[in-house]
């Protein structure tokens, strides 16, 4: 079971880089999405798989019995998981918003901001 | 007195929630942004005089004892960083009062500032790994919304490179957290000190070192992976890119000093190396890139990467003097950097542009702001009596106290170029006479511009002309970092 996992991690983050480098935006934020949910697995399988033993003390005992599944790692997934699920749909509406703006998808057509020959525009909001 | 610890987190998140409900209300939002502000100098004032004389604040979450619960804890270090922060946030909601406009206002600008700093605090007094990542990613959701508000083209798109770097130095920050915790089964950074240092010091342990400097390197725009940083901060409104050179790539620095000098201090000779020349390369590229270009914002951009090598340095170099280098360096840093910022907004406000080639005259104009800008100019390029010629000396004297003398002569040669730089803007935005043509639209500059920087100017001159009591203050929070031992006695108790 760990080394299925261990190579669906593995699957994961290559994919996960790989999307994150190509020119597409969505594919940049897919790939996001599937770099956090390995490191999700990650931490679920790094900490130690035990089956059928969840963590229940007994009545009269004080501390529960190993081996047991750990409940710390699935206690960080869950913060981790709420937490990546906010960033990806911020980062899609920010990816929807610069499309709108720039009318293009392309990663390398986003150059406005290192292009010292293009100046921002002289007069804004909020300077 | 425990309690104290959460007291500025209490308060910072107070006023984010209160200024929230006040969303449809402009003026109150301001005032209630202020007074939370104000609020945080104190709490961070107190707590900074509570832990001044060495004395650690430990605070058990909900009284579970460490390492199971939640720890946070104020060494001088972290109560430091605190009233920087606290500095910071409260100038710049002084700046942000005068220039920021309604649309952004009233999409939550001032609650977005607070819960920024509010994570900035957070992520400066936690004890344990895992909350380190959350308060990162309070401080990053927050610091992305204030990134991409209000903006066009540009500010979109700066926006885009800095939430997609930032959320891949998350991935690796989380990653390194879940194999830690396989080796070590312990979040809690004191337990993680002690079972680092019993576990053999082999390819895992050191694996897992790399990665919180990749997450963390990312963060604090580290070479090589600075490039969302330029890309990034010019394209937002001068006080938000104050705010966040400021304060949002020390968090990287602090949390990078705080892993290697607890956690990760048993391979010292292989990481600490790597840090050295990362430190070296930062500053060199950081500087490189400021000095070629000519716009006033891009200039601070990239002078923000090369300060970072400094910063790092100190910790690379890894003994009591050079680490309170570090730390003064970054006090000094997170002031002047701010103020610059400042006084870039202003000259921009004045002379209609950054372009260094449209602007000129303003010395003649406006006397009183090239004074202004000249104090955190010059300390950033080092000359005496201001701050940053005690940051770079105490550094420097580290690492000719190492032997370290080509690191030595790139910190004084990016030195100098630092002060090439700056001597550029001094001379061409306020020396040269007014370029002719049509003037620019002058926005005009008021009592909230000129405020916070004039405050900013004189803890400059504070920090170099009375550099003593802050450099003892440096050298004793720099001692606590080099013996882990009281740290880690303060947050699980004596050793049985």
């Amino acid at each position: 079971m760990e080394l299925l996992l261990a190579l669906t991690v593995g699957i994961l983050y290559a994919s996960g880089l790989y999307l994150l480098l190509r020119r597409s935006l969505v594919k940049v934020i897919v790939g996001l999405a599937l770099l956090t949910n390995g490191a999700n697995l990650l931490i679920f399988t790094a900490a130690g798989l035990v089956r059928g033993r969840p963590p229940l003390v007994e009545a009269g005992e004080s501390v529960p019995q190993a081996p047991f599944a750990d409940p710390v790692p699935q206690a960080l997934i869950l913060t981790a998981i709420v937490i990546g699920f906010g960033l990806q749909a911020f980062a899609m509406a920010l990816a929807y918003r610069v499309y709108r703006e720039s009318g293009s998808e392309d990663v390398d057509s986003l150059r406005t901001t290192e292009d010292p020959s293009i100046n921002l525009p002289k007069v804004g909001t909020g300077e | 007195m425990s309690g104290l610890v959460a007291l500025p987190l209490v308060v910072m998140l107070a006023s984010s929630i209160v200024a929230l409900a006040c969303l449809r209300y402009r003026r109150i939002q301001e005032a209630i942004a202020l007074t939370g502000m104000v609020a945080l100098v104190v709490a961070a004032g107190w707590l900074l005089a509570e832990t001044w004389d060495g004395q650690i604040l430990v605070l058990q979450a909900a009284n579970w004892p460490a390492p199971f619960g939640i720890t946070l804890v104020a060494d001088l270090f972290a109560s430091i960083m605190v009233m920087l922060a606290a500095i910071v946030g409260l100038t710049a909601t002084m700046y942000s009062v005068g220039t920021i406009d309604a649309d952004r206002e009233r999409y939550g600008y001032y609650p977005l500032m607070n819960i920024l700093v509010l994570g900035v605090c957070g992520a400066f007094l936690t004890g344990d790994l895992f909350n380190l990542y959350v308060w990162f990613e309070v401080l990053l959701v927050a610091s992305f919304v204030i990134m991409a508000l209000g903006g066009g083209r540009p500010q979109m798109e700066g926006a885009l490179k800095y939430v997609a770097l930032n959320l891949v130095s998350s991935v690796l920050f989380l990653s390194g957290v879940g194999l830690l915790y396989a080796a070590t089964g312990t979040l809690n950074m004191a337990d993680l000190s002690l079972r680092v240092a019993e576990a053999e010091a082999d390819g895992y342990m050191t694996a897992v070192a790399m990665l919180f400097l990749t997450a963390f390197g990312i963060k604090a725009a580290m070479f090589p992976l600075f490039f969302w940083l330029p890309a990034s901060y010019h394209t937002a409104p001068a006080p938000v890119a104050a705010l966040f050179a400021g304060l949002l790539t020390k968090v990287g620095v602090y949390a990078l000093i705080r892993v290697f000098t607890l956690i990760f201090t048993t391979d010292v000779g292989y990481t600490h190396t790597i840090i050295l020349w990362l430190s070296v390369a930062t500053m060199v590229t950081g500087v490189l890139g400021a000095v070629s270009h000519n716009d006033v914002k891009r200039i601070l951009s990239f002078h923000i990467i090369s300060q970072i090598g400094y910063m790092t340095l100190g910790l690379a170099l890894f003994t009591p003097l050079a680490l309170a280098g570090s730390i003064f360096y970054i006090g000094h840093h997170i002031i002047v950097k701010t103020n610059l910022f400042f006084v870039a907004g202003v000259i921009r406000r004045l002379g209609g542009t950054y372009e260094l080639a449209h602007l000129g005259g303003l010395a003649r104009s406006r006397p009183a702001l090239a004074v202004l800008f000249f104090i955190p100019a010059f300390s950033l390029g080092g000359i005496p009596p201001l701050s940053g010629f005690f940051a770079k000396f105490v550094l420097v004297r580290a690492a000719a106290d190492e032997r370290e003398f080509v690191v030595l002569a790139f910190a004084l040669g990016v030195g100098l170029l630092t002060l090439l730089s700056m001597t550029k803007i001094f001379v061409e935005a306020f020396l040269k006479p007014a370029p002719d043509g049509p003037p620019e639209p002058a926005a005009g500059a008021g009592f909230w511009h000129y405020t916070p920087i004039a405050g900013l100017a004189a803890l400059t001159l504070v920090l170099g002309f009375a550099a003593e009591p802050f450099l003892s203050a440096a050298t004793e929070a720099a001692d606590q970092l080099m013996e882990p031992g009281r740290y880690i006695t303060a947050v699980l108790g004596e050793p049985q």
